[in-house]
């Protein structure tokens, strides 16, 4: 099965380093879609064999929320705002890049060290979804715009769920559908509060939303 | 069925708040479901409930105890809720700290995220499923969101946000936890394990050591991070203290415990599969720095709020102490678990009291509290002591219990740590509380006369209760501890 999931955990790093390099706002949301909707064709084929209503229902949710909705309601957040880029990282984006590079070196190491007592679809799936975990949670340390660190949420979660994809063939249906739902609500949410807080203060700095302190 | 009633009735209710028109009616939704739901739990007390949906659902000694902690105290802070609504009306305030009006988010969607929040909160209590149970804890970060940000000026929404994204984040981790389990959990030929946490202690000595392990420390992070360990609760004092204090009782009083039902069950598979003392290791260091870290932030607070919230640090960080230490002190962890969420709970409801009085939350704006306030500042004095430990209130015996197992255990440096530890939070706190309750209340305080039923009385119970857990723990909950206790490595108690 590997030679069908092969190419789209190669895409999957490619979108990663993107992200790690892109500035333009609307690019990263679009990039993060891309990466939803590969993560559902991903489960399907997966889980295809185990279980064909179960696959298609959850790749159909994944391909639906993460592709279209998530996209919408995070561009709907930066609706008339004067926000297109992320300016002045924490980190810049070469460093970005070059240090995903690192990333995803020590992560085929430590994954080669690995034992799996599973047999996994492809050796890749392991080193590219802590890949991308670790991909998301650098935005969201790395970035000031509270709409950055929405989709390094975003990622990081994406990571998680390839890496469950991956192992746990047989988690049941209502529980994946569960983590969907919180994922739905939490994007929901955050989105609702990053529009509250651009309407608010004008600006989505995270790094100057810093009145409450010790 | 009791389970499916406990969680069918909030869940119900909170919709139908969100669509009902009359403030009054939905204000009396609250109230009944709250006391329905504290009806239901008696009733497993009583009658334990089956298991259901071929056990993904159960009720076990554990999950009653937290369950109940919950239960009692939503019905009281919905009572308080009651008044507090009453009297914050719909009239836009004045920020007292930037002097620009705000005005409140729609009540409905505050009565309504209550009320899914403590549907969430049953589910946390219920599940035996290790996914169910991820599920259910992150959505009861999602249903609690909404009730932070009810004030909507700029302070409260940065805790939300800061609050979210943390926990989120936090709790992500936690999924990769569950996760790593699996795979431990994977039996040689592919075929994966059921995450049922019966079926997972059965074949527990098969596990695999190393995911197993790794997992749990992902499980402590995450889960950790929401139940407020230093140094991973750095969105607690913020999400407290900007709050609605009804919605503050809640997060310190039931949410916290939820987060830490998630290490206890992680605990529980680490004990079943024989490597307990590698989880109760961490659990003595996080405990102890949460304890330190609060001292530090305790005695220079200048904001009454987050006092308590770091408190909150403080007191969970006993909690992992003494579930680490094992032996007695699981059984002072557990008791303490319910008492914290007793005294602090009260303790939420009078400051928000102080608030309403003073219009400040610097703890050097407030003077005078009990002359000003007679019952809310006595209770406020009160509550101090409980929720510092001194007889003969119920966290006294519970914070003994945790003393005399690292003791049983030839600890003695743990001992002095804690015991240090416990003296420098007394003293900081004592210091800025005695402070606000005596001398004159300042210039234009009105004295309240009478205070309004609503507003004392339901903190007047609380305290109660952790005053009778003080003088007498009644045999039905010291058993239900102590079997709660065995789960997760705890010994016998001996009073």
């Amino acid at each position: 099965m590997g030679w069908e999931i092969d190419p789209i955990l190669v895409t999957l790093v490619l979108v990663n380093l993107l992200l790690l390099g892109g500035s333009r706002l609307v690019t990263c949301i679009r990039l993060v879609a891309v990466q939803g909707v590969l993560l559902g064709i991903l489960a399907l084929l997966v889980q295809v064999g185990w279980s064909p209503t179960r696959a298609v229902l959850l790749a159909g949710g994944s391909v639906l929320l993460k592709g279209v909705v998530f996209p919408r309601l995070l561009s709907r957040a930066l609706r008339g705002a004067e926000i297109r880029r992320e300016m002045e990282p924490y980190v810049g984006y070469t460093p970005s890049v070059l240090l995903g590079l690192a990333m995803l070196a020590l992560t085929v190491w430590v994954s080669s060290r690995l034992t799996l007592p599973l047999p996994a679809a492809s050796h890749l799936l392991v080193p590219v979804a802590l890949f991308t975990t670790l991909t998301g949670l650098f935005l969201i340390v790395a970035r000031r715009k509270a709409i950055t660190q929405v989709l390094g949420y975003l990622v990081l979660e994406n990571g998680i769920v390839t890496f469950g994809i991956a192992l746990s063939h047989e988690a049941p249906l209502s529980v994946e559908l569960g983590v969907l739902l919180d994922v739905f609500v939490a994007i929901l949410v955050m989105g609702i509060i990053v529009h509250n807080i651009r309407e608010d203060f004008d600006h989505i700095d995270t790094d100057r939303l810093a009145s409450l302190k010790d | 069925m009791l389970i499916l009633l406990a969680l069918a009735l909030p869940t119900l209710a909170g919709l139908a708040a969100f669509v009902v028109r009359g403030d009054r009616l939905r204000r009396w939704v609250l109230v009944g479901t709250a006391c329905g739901h504290l009806a239901l739990v008696a009733a497993m007390w009583v009658r334990r409930p089956r298991p259901l949906w071929g056990d993904w659902l159960v009720i076990d000694a554990l999950g009653l105890l937290l369950l109940s902690i919950t239960s009692v105290l939503f019905a009281v802070a919905s009572a308080y809720a009651l008044g507090y609504l009453d009297r914050e009306g719909h009239q836009p305030h004045r920020d007292f700290e930037e002097g620009k009006l705000f005005s409140d988010a729609p009540e409905a969607r505050f009565v309504g995220c209550l009320l899914l929040f403590l549907a969430c909160m049953t589910l946390v209590a219920s599940t035996q499923h290790m996914g169910l149970l991820w599920v259910a804890i992150e959505a009861t970060t999602l249903a609690s969101a909404p009730l932070i940000a009810f004030h909507r000026h700029h302070r409260s929404l940065e805790a939300t946000w800061k609050y979210i994204l943390i926990c989120s984040v936090g709790i992500a981790l936690a999924l990769l936890g569950t996760f790593f389990v699996a795979v431990s959990a994977a039996r040689p030929g592919g075929e994966s394990s059921s995450m049922l946490l019966a079926d997972l202690m059965s074949e527990a000595t098969r596990l695999n050591r190393g995911w197993l392990e790794a997992g749990f420390i992902l499980l402590l992070v995450g889960y950790g991070t929401k139940m407020g360990l230093a140094p991973l609760h750095t969105w607690l004092p913020d999400a407290h203290a900007e709050a609605p204090s009804v919605a503050s009782a809640l997060l310190s009083g039931a949410l916290l415990n939820c987060a830490l039902l998630g290490i206890l069950r992680s605990q529980q598979l680490l004990t079943a599969a024989g490597l307990a003392p590698f989880g109760q290791r961490l659990l003595v260091v996080l405990g102890l720095v949460s304890m330190a870290w609060a001292a530090v932030f305790v005695i220079r607070q200048t904001d009454f709020k987050r006092l308590l919230a770091y408190s909150s640090v403080e007191h969970m960080g006993i909690v992992a102490l003494g579930v680490g230490l094992g032996g007695a002190a699981t059984f002072g962890a557990l008791l303490q678990a319910v008492n914290h969420s007793l005294v602090k709970g009260m303790l939420f409801l009078v400051s928000g009291n102080l608030l309403a009085a003073y219009r400040s939350k610097s703890t050097r704006a407030v003077r005078g509290a009990v002359r000003a306030l007679p019952v809310s500042g006595v209770l406020w004095v009160a509550g101090l002591f409980a929720i510092t430990g001194s007889p003969p209130f119920g966290t006294f015996l519970s914070e003994l219990a945790v003393l005399k197992g690292a003791i049983d255990g030839g600890r003695w440096w743990v001992a002095a740590a804690y015991l240090g530890l416990l003296a420098a939070v007394f003293a900081g706190m004592g210091r800025i509380m005695l402070r606000m309750a005596q001398g004159e209340p300042g210039e234009g305080v009105v004295p309240a006369r009478r205070e309004a039923w609503s507003a004392v009385l339901p903190p007047l119970i609380l305290l109660g209760l952790a005053l009778m857990l003080g003088v007498w723990v009644p045999r039905w909950l010291a058993e239900l501890i102590a079997s709660a206790g065995q789960v997760v490595g705890g010994g016998p108690w001996r009073v």
